[in-house]
């Protein structure tokens, strides 16, 4: 997918005035994160699970490369074929020359980042090959030429009458004349719709949240069991996992399944959890003739050893982006890329350059709720902050905040200079005229108060000076 | 070794700052492939098989199953009642499995069961499951011979026969009967744990049944 991070500014423009997705918004901020909160209140054991979960992805990043091996070897002495994929443009290759071994018209299509991430759709369209999304938010998407704007709900920037709409234009050339206005409606015509093309299609292509080494099974969580169809019912399995989906042993799944849901959607369990090891058993009355794992790297090899290692703990559950105040206000469209929300801003300028995604980790008021329910505790405003640095050792940063910061570190190394000045602000700041604890115009912040009042310091004088006269 | 393979390989361990994982740490990482261990025990499923049994019932309830209890000669008439309650025609797709087969069908002479795997026309599916999870209500089906994947999802109605014995406490449980049955280094094709009948929230974040996979899910909960 061609990145537009570097043009967050205008996307957040654009998102902060558009009314539907507004709608959309209003009701992620509600949904996910209180039913997270409530599966988190049903599991007594959900914190002590969280460690564990973060400990099993340290432990399988350290030993990476013993455990691709490992995953490898099942895989091939159960009849299935790993295939490896440093760079996005091998991962297109070798799908596309495996869609072509079968004579592929149509590829049914479970919902994976990693696809998105290599632009897998565009490769096969232009090889002829017709990539069937299954998953319901992405068929969605896909019929509208929109990228997901969420890792787990991708159409969640979208109303119930946009559906509407949507599935009226492209459904009405199947026979599908009405209008639709009930969600149970619509959520049947696409299923009606799908089922044959599921029926039709030469190979299944599907992600997996995890690939365990103990046995060479990918595994898949879905709801929708549209990730079962689609690995059960074509001739051809594939599928597309990054290196860091590795895991050791079915028991280290079991604690990474536990969060996985309630951290993603507050269920206690996904409808479908799937373990897939190679192609059809003698006697199997169903099932693919040919199973494939395409593992691929993409720059994130390069990660592991550095300060950034812990975002490659991260399960894509989404519970940062719920949970995230910028995201709630913009949407994920405006973060330009594949991945949304704090983890986009921390693995955006990671795999596709800080000078393009730059600002994405400025977009946060580093409150923490994402590290505070990130099911592996990946330190995410941390790593934001690490960003910050590099774009400022590197000069990316605007002039105007390189000196305002510049002057600032020259007051705070100074403290009898910073209270003269800090208290002589407080003095001026008063000739504005407080309006309820606000200003509505302050000089040199127009581009603060164009869109918002700024909150007025309360009476009494600086802090400094506060603090030392309580003390007495 | 093929160059894509090492190039990705020497590059983790470049980036790891070290060679091939050897001495301690790689005994280690083969100890733990060898003997999983577990990570921390949920407390609310490890009850006796009595409670375990009701916790299982309680939770896929939770998750829109509906439960019949029934005895080993009761199944074949709950199958036809639950067909008959929800307007469905009498006639099913049934998994190829002794153990299903050793229920009294004949004693239904309106069922017409066909054995195999589903078809794209099958409007109901039954089948047996190899456990039950009772922590979270969920069903373990292992593919086979005796179990295509296909009746898992493509009928629009999933009747699942569950024996009581079978209903385990977690995960693990069912990992280890996995391990006894298929062997260590073995898996079946597929092992699909179904929690509920298939959804989405894809549409304004309201669940609607029916995605793709069953629109409803009975499950006969067999004492022996």
């Amino acid at each position: 997918m061609q990145s537009t991070a570097h043009a967050f500014k205008e996307n957040v423009g654009a998102a902060l005035a558009d009314p539907n997705l507004q709608d959309s918004l209003a009701k992620l901020k509600v949904g996910f994160s209180e039913r997270r909160r409530q599966a988190a209140e049903r599991l007594p054991e959900f914190e002590a699970l969280r460690d564990r979960a973060r400990d099993i992805k340290n432990h399988a990043l350290e030993n990476l490369d013993f455990y691709l091996e490992a995953f490898e070897r099942k895989v091939i002495a159960l009849g299935g074929h790993v295939h490896w994929a440093p760079t996005a443009e091998d991962a297109r290759r070798i799908i596309g020359d495996l869609c072509r071994s079968v004579g592929a018209r149509t590829v049914a299509k479970s919902k994976s980042m990693v696809a998105e991430e290599i632009a897998l759709n565009d490769h096969l369209e232009a090889l002829g090959i017709a990539p069937i999304e299954t998953d319901l938010g992405e068929y969605i998407i896909q019929l509208r030429h929109e990228p997901p704007s969420h890792i787990i709900a991708p159409a969640v920037h979208l109303t119930k009458d946009q559906v509407a709409d949507t599935f009226f234009e492209h459904h009405s050339k199947l026979g599908f004349t009405r209008r639709l206005t009930e969600r149970n409606d619509l959520v049947a015509e696409a299923r009606h719709v799908l089922r044959q093309k599921f029926l039709d299609a030469d190979v299944g292509l599907t992600g997996a949240n995890f690939l365990v080494a103990e046995t060479g099974s990918s595994m898949l969580v879905t709801n929708e069991g549209n990730a079962d169809l689609s690995n059960t019912l074509p001739r051809m399995h594939i599928v597309l996992a990054s290196i860091e989906k590795v895991i050791p042993t079915l028991e280290d799944a079991a604690v990474l399944l536990r969060v996985l849901a309630r951290s993603a959607t507050g269920q206690e369990s996904s409808a479908y959890t799937t373990l897939n090891t190679g192609p059809k058993r003698p006697g199997d009355l169903d099932g693919p003739e040919q199973y494939h794992v395409v593992i691929l790297d993409n720059g994130r090899s390069a990660v592991l050893g550095t300060a950034m290692q812990d975002m490659l703990r991260c399960i894509r559950c989404g519970a940062c982006m719920n949970h995230c105040p910028v995201y709630g206000a913009i949407g994920g469209h405006a973060y330009g890329w594949v991945y949304p929300g704090p983890i986009g801003a921390v693995l955006t300028p990671q795999l596709v350059g800080v000078e393009e995604a730059g600002d994405l980790p400025n977009a946060s008021t580093f409150c923490g709720r994402c590290e505070s329910v990130c099911p592996v505790r990946i330190p995410l405003p941390g790593l934001m902050r690490h960003w910050r640095e590099r774009e400022f050792e590197r000069h990316l940063t605007p002039r105007a905040v390189r000196q305002g910061l510049a002057l600032w570190g020259y007051l705070v190394r100074r403290p009898a200079l910073y209270r003269r000045v800090t208290s002589m602000a407080n003095r001026f700041l008063a000739l504005f005229g407080r309006v309820e604890g606000r200003y509505r115009a302050l000089p040199l912040a127009s581009g603060w108060t164009r869109f918002r009042d700024f909150p007025a310091p309360p009476g009494g004088g600086t802090f400094h000076a506060q603090w030392r006269r309580r003390r007495r | 070794m093929s160059d894509a393979r090492s190039t990705i390989l020497d590059g983790i361990r470049r980036s790891l700052r070290r060679g091939e994982l050897t001495g301690a740490a790689r005994d280690a990482a083969e100890m733990r492939l060898a003997h999983p261990p577990r990570g921390p025990a949920v407390a609310r499923a490890e009850l006796p098989q009595e409670q375990r049994v009701a916790l299982f019932c309680e939770w896929a309830s939770f998750n829109n199953a509906t439960i019949a209890r029934v005895g080993s000669d009761d199944v074949p008439s709950e199958v036809a009642a639950y067909l008959a309650r929800n307007n469905l025609a009498p006639t099913a797709v049934m998994a190829p499995s002794a153990v299903l087969d050793r229920f009294d069908w004949a004693s239904q002479p309106m069922l017409s069961l066909r054995r195999g795997r589903a078809e794209a026309q099958d409007a109901v599916a039954i089948t047996g499951a190899f456990a039950g999870i009772a922590e979270t209500g969920t069903l373990v089906m292992a593919s086979g011979p005796d179990h295509p994947v296909s009746l898992n999802l493509l009928p629009d109605t999933h009747i699942v026969i569950l024996r009581e014995p079978d209903i385990v406490a977690g995960y693990e449980a069912v990992w280890q009967r996995l391990r006894e049955r298929y062997g260590k280094d073995h898996m079946p094709r597929t092992v699909n744990t179904i929690t509920g009948p298939s959804r989405t929230g894809d549409i304004e974040q309201a669940i609607e049944l029916g995605a793709h996979g069953p629109r409803r899910m009975h499950i006969l909960v067999v004492r022996e």
